[in-house]
């Protein structure tokens, strides 16, 4: 007898307990409470997943509905594969991505860090410091630009303030070698104070005794930091970088309005590029093929770092 | 109030010929943009004659293609009446989601003699250059120029500018003298701020920079193919003539526009130019009402010319847009009527007062139009040189490949124009060959 | 409060104090050029150079509520004088009020789709997360991470099934549709986090609750529910923050009735270009709710996630 994962959750309930139930059953509960969520998956993302899988062994144009689909086998993959620009938006997409995720980790734990000193008025100044990540990410790109305006945003001002020099002496958006930068600086601002709060939360779950301990041990404050601080907080901050990670790969609606993918090819990550082929080729099968590589991309990293993260867990 | 309405009912049996239907509740989609306000304003008249009432839907730029192109893709009933971009005139003709109209104008008496020929071409007709019309020209649009006519006339930069270049500072009648003033006015000092030369467009993400380059391209001898035999594209796209004009957009962009204008379109030219950052922009016609009416620039300040000549001519880029008729519609018979409606010519006539601008030849040939508006005599003789984009119903993929190699090589730096135009080329064919045009 | 080893000192303190200001202080200057802009004239918006000091003005705020028209000044002549302050402000721009924008509407469609699908995610979440942290399962790990894994999707991915779906379901352009795809979307999150909470209760409470005579039911709903009302506080300040500011999905998925504000408010224009101070003032405009939203959660966010979203 075979049993849905669901069925083997309910037969796994403690016998003891399970028999002190009046009313619904256990089983039943378990299926009350998790089928909901469970259809709603699949229906939502799991069927759309598996019709984007067959549509991406197809030649399907949603703009050419009228002509016969042939299935066309893997050739679109092989396309997407051999194609060097695909590969150009991956590397923009990584660098965007480690970049993002490095700078807000160190911000953002180093933030918490001082927040957690506890220093009067801490809590006033650590909801302002939240208030970039309630902002739409669309309103946010939207908005940088106009700020990165050399003529007329204040970005160049501030930073020629303390630098010196002629605001208009650089262009953020439009030099090839910023651009990049300047939708990693957007999203730091924005994002960082996410990775602060799940820091924050994974330091104030740090009992004092332990400290308390190593006090008595004589252990330095440096000490304590690399041998209590960090192990204990690294959890929390993995799976801070894991919601990160997995957001900055789809990053699309930021970027999209910042800078439109350019200079040249500069900042078109990989979503930007499905979105082109999807809704502006309308290449369906094509774009098909690429996401489903996408998603096994980030699917594989995904399950590798969660086993990772599993193992500092059980640490 | 009775009376009214029997009036209103008896006026809208009349002007739509046949028996009155049901009063419809019709939807017309259109960018949002200046000329989309005025038209509801000019539309609150066939609400009254017709009773039918009128809602919009107006996508900003940007998104506009995206939507509207999702919609029509999905045999969407949002729209009764779409103001298209002219180069989905194609699609919208191949793929089934306009209705022809040539039956309806013979019925109603509407002849396409009655408007700018550019037009027709560019709005109306697919194939190109055959008596199928598949929408009504709605709205001229063509890029020009704008320039500040103040700064033009003051003493010194004209001193300055005459003992630089030998001649008087005038409005360009070339591309070479367009880039000399351009160049003139770069990091320039007026009135204590630093000012620069030209707002040209250089988006990136839909349309833009195709947009602006065409306008070089064309004058300097790029063919979109062999006019004897279509989709010939190799040595007509990537001639040595195309190259030398794509080149000449890249100087114009690297010595003569303001820092950071890497991403720009209509609304950062228009920002640029009113702050009083350049000199010059690049636009479309449809921004010039704003211009003029504008605190900073307008009312007298700002002078306008034709996109000026190259060594192989004179042209301009067609923007404007046709109204069609969705024919997934329930209600195309009140959509018609809204054309019916439109295409007369006091209508038309009001449709330009209004900021909007009327293709119809009563309108524009009307002896007193060219001095109607300082920038009037400036759209007709744009519109006398229009070229489009391509309007094949794979417009968008070939929009997409030109914006990126254009792009690539005018604001990233990489590449040669020939190499950029060679690439061009290249994808241009493979979109030919998956569409089973070659 | 008593002494502690572990309390800083005074210097340690000043210094993490005068450093997190700082941040904040660097910040908060984008933001609050945001809301300044709002109050500015469209000609201060782009001036060049930059103007810190403006003479500050509604226009911004009646042209998001506004659609205007443009008149010839014969026009503007022959109109009678104008009867509100708002009128007055539009026709200073030479121009009259031709109706009320549609920001009004948008921003109703994200309050319904934003708080309706955080709402439902927070049931749908904590009772799933509950069963998951009560019942042992052999493969719960592989369950969670199949949640987990639906979030991984670009939204541009799936948005062409997804349309297609919509379409034939009739839920295309639809409140409830968007409340459902948001919903969907944030599950992963609401699970993951609500089941670490859940986790932290200790399950002698609902043993000693069931020994009472209530059922199964019963005690989840009266003694786990009380206790995860921080967790849950905190995780649907996640969840709406994500359905309230949610672009790529709106942008495809919605048109003419169930828009949201993100893909609204970048597109606002004014006369020719962009109309900044409107495009500000609404930006402005839809930052208060989630903002008041979060002040008034503010101490289940900083306590509630202390209760740890990963440990054990």
């Amino acid at each position: 007898m075979v049993y849905t994962p669901i069925e083997k959750l309910a037969q796994a309930t403690p016998q003891p307990m399970a028999q002190k139930v009046r009313g619904l059953s256990d089983r039943a509960i378990a299926w009350i409470f998790v089928a909901p969520s469970i259809f709603l998956l699949l229906a939502v993302n799991i069927f759309p997943l598996i019709w984007t899988i067959r549509l991406s062994f197809t030649n399907f144009k949603v703009n050419r509905a009228n002509r016969d689909i042939e299935f066309i086998g893997l050739r679109n993959y092989e396309r997407i594969l051999t194609d060097s620009d695909i590969w150009m938006t991956m590397q923009a997409t990584a660098h965007f991505l480690i970049w993002t995720i490095v700078l807000q980790v160190l911000i953002g734990f180093a933030l918490a860090y001082l927040i957690n000193m506890k220093f009067k008025g801490n809590d006033l100044w650590t909801t302002i410091i939240v208030l970039p990540m309630m902002l739409s990410p669309a309103v946010v790109g939207n908005f940088w630009t106009f700020l990165y305006q050399p003529q007329i945003g204040l970005f160049n001002y501030v930073v020629t303030f303390f630098t010196g020099g002629d605001p208009s002496s650089f262009s953020m958006i439009g030099d090839v070698h910023l651009a990049p930068w300047a939708i990693v600086i957007a999203d730091t601002w924005m994002w960082t104070p996410f990775v602060m709060l799940i820091c924050l939360a994974g330091l104030r779950s740090i009992p004092d005794s332990i400290y308390e301990a190593a006090e008595c041990d004589r252990a330095s404050k440096w000490r304590q930091f690399w041998t209590i601080t960090v192990p204990m907080v690294l959890p929390f901050l993995m799976l801070a970088v894991l919601f990160r990670g997995i957001e900055n790969f789809k990053m699309f609606d930021l970027v999209v309005q910042l800078t439109g993918g350019g200079p040249g090819n500069t900042t078109t990550l990989t979503s930007i590029d499905l979105k082109r082929e999807a809704f502006e080729k309308w290449r369906t099968g094509y774009s098909s093929a690429y996401a489903v590589i996408l998603f096994v991309t980030v699917f594989g990293l995904a399950s590798i770092y969660v086993k990772a993260l599993n193992k500092v867990k059980e640490r | 109030m009775r009376n009214n309405l029997t009036c209103t009912v008896a006026l809208a049996a009349l002007t739509a010929g046949a028996g009155v239907a049901s009063a419809e509740d019709l939807t017309l989609c259109w960018a949002a943009w200046d000329p989309a306000n005025a038209l509801i304003e000019l539309s609150k008249d066939f609400e009254e004659k017709s009773g039918h009432k009128m809602s919009f839907e107006f996508v900003p730029w940007p998104n506009f293609a995206d939507r509207m192109l999702n919609e029509l893709n999905s045999g969407g009933k949002l729209c009764d009446l779409m103001i298209g971009d002219s180069q989905w005139i194609g699609g919208g003709a191949e793929n089934g989601h306009y209705v022809k109209l040539n039956d309806f104008f013979d019925a109603e008496g509407i002849t396409m003699e009655d408007f700018i020929p550019a037009t027709v071409t560019g709005y109306a007709e697919w194939p190109k250059n055959t008596p199928n019309y598949w929408a009504l020209p709605a709205f001229g649009d063509v890029v020009g120029w704008t320039y500040r006519k103040d700064w033009f006339e003051r003493p010194e930069i004209q001193e300055a500018y005459k003992a630089k270049h030998g001649h008087d500072l005038a409005v360009p009648e070339t591309l070479d003298e367009l880039k000399n003033i351009a160049q003139f006015f770069q990091e320039r000092e007026i009135d204590g701020t630093k000012v620069y030369g030209a707002a040209i467009y250089t988006e990136r993400g839909s349309e833009g920079i195709t947009m602006g380059v065409t306008n070089a391209l064309y004058n300097y001898g790029f063919e979109y193919g062999n006019p004897e035999s279509p989709y010939e594209l190799e040595g007509f796209v990537n001639s040595a003539e195309a190259a030398a004009g794509l080149e000449f957009y890249k100087t114009l962009y690297d010595t003569a526009t303001p820092p950071g204008s890497s991403n720009w379109y209509m609304g950062e030219n228009i920002d640029a130019y009113k702050s009083g950052q350049v000199a010059l922009q690049m636009n479309f016609a449809f921004i010039w009402p704003g211009v003029e009416a504008d605190p900073n620039v307008g009312g007298g300040k700002s002078g306008y010319f034709p996109n000026p000549a190259g060594p192989s001519g004179q042209f301009a880029q067609l923007g404007g847009q046709g109204i069609s008729v969705v024919a997934y519609s329930d209600k195309q018979d009140a959509a018609l009527e809204y054309i019916k409606w439109f295409a007369q010519p006091d209508i038309q006539a009001r449709w330009w007062e209004l900021g909007g601008y009327s293709a119809l030849k009563a309108v524009v040939e009307d002896p007193g139009f060219a001095t109607s508006q300082p920038y009037a005599q400036t759209f007709l003789d744009s519109m006398a040189i229009v070229k489009d984009f391509w309007a094949e119903p794979t417009y968008a993929e070939l929009l997409l490949a030109m914006q990126q190699r254009v792009h690539d090589y005018v604001i990233a730096g990489n590449g040669t124009a020939q190499t950029a135009l060679d690439g061009l080329v290249k994808d241009w064919v493979e979109v030919f060959e998956d569409d089973g045009k070659i | 409060m008593s002494f502690s080893v572990t309390e800083p000192t005074i210097r340690t303190k000043w210094f993490a104090g005068t450093a997190v200001i700082l941040y904040a202080v660097i910040t908060i200057l984008p933001l609050m050029w945001i809301v300044a802009t709002g109050f500015k004239s469209p000609a201060d918006s782009i001036a060049y150079p930059p103007k810190v000091v403006f003479e500050p003005t509604l226009e911004g705020y009646v042209n998001l509520f506004t659609t205007r028209t443009r008149l010839a000044e014969g026009d503007m002549a022959a109109l009678p004088p104008a009867e509100t302050w708002y009128e007055k402000i539009v026709r200073d721009q030479g121009q009259i009020i031709s109706g009320p924008s549609r920001y009004g509407e948008r921003f109703l469609n994200s309050v319904i789709i934003g708080f309706g699908s955080t709402v439902l995610c927070m049931v749908l979440g904590t009772a799933a997360a509950y069963a998951f942290s009560r019942f042992r399962v052999p493969l719960k790990d592989d369950l969670l991470f199949f949640i987990l894994s639906t979030r991984m999707m670009p939204p541009i991915a799936v948005a062409i099934p997804i349309f297609l779906m919509f379409r034939q379901l009739g839920l295309n352009d639809t409140h409830l549709g968007m409340i459902l795809l948001y919903t969907a979307v944030n599950l992963s999150l609401s699970v993951w986090l609500l089941k670490g909470f859940i986790d932290e209760i200790p399950v002698e409470y609902e043993e000693a609750a069931l020994i009472d005579g209530y059922t199964r039911f019963q005690a989840f709903y009266k003694v786990v529910l009380p206790q995860a009302a921080t967790g849950i506080a905190s995780t649907a300040i996640f969840c709406l923050i994500f359905a309230w500011n949610e672009y790529a999905f709106a942008v495809l998925l919605t048109s003419g009735t169930a828009q949201t504000a993100p893909p609204f408010i970048p597109t606002i224009i004014g006369v020719g270009g962009k109309d900044w101070p409107a495009v500000a003032a609404g930006a402005t405009i839809f930052l208060v709710p989630v903002m008041v939203f979060t002040i008034l959660l503010r101490k289940h966010l900083l306590r509630g996630i202390t209760f740890g979203a990963v440990r054990k």
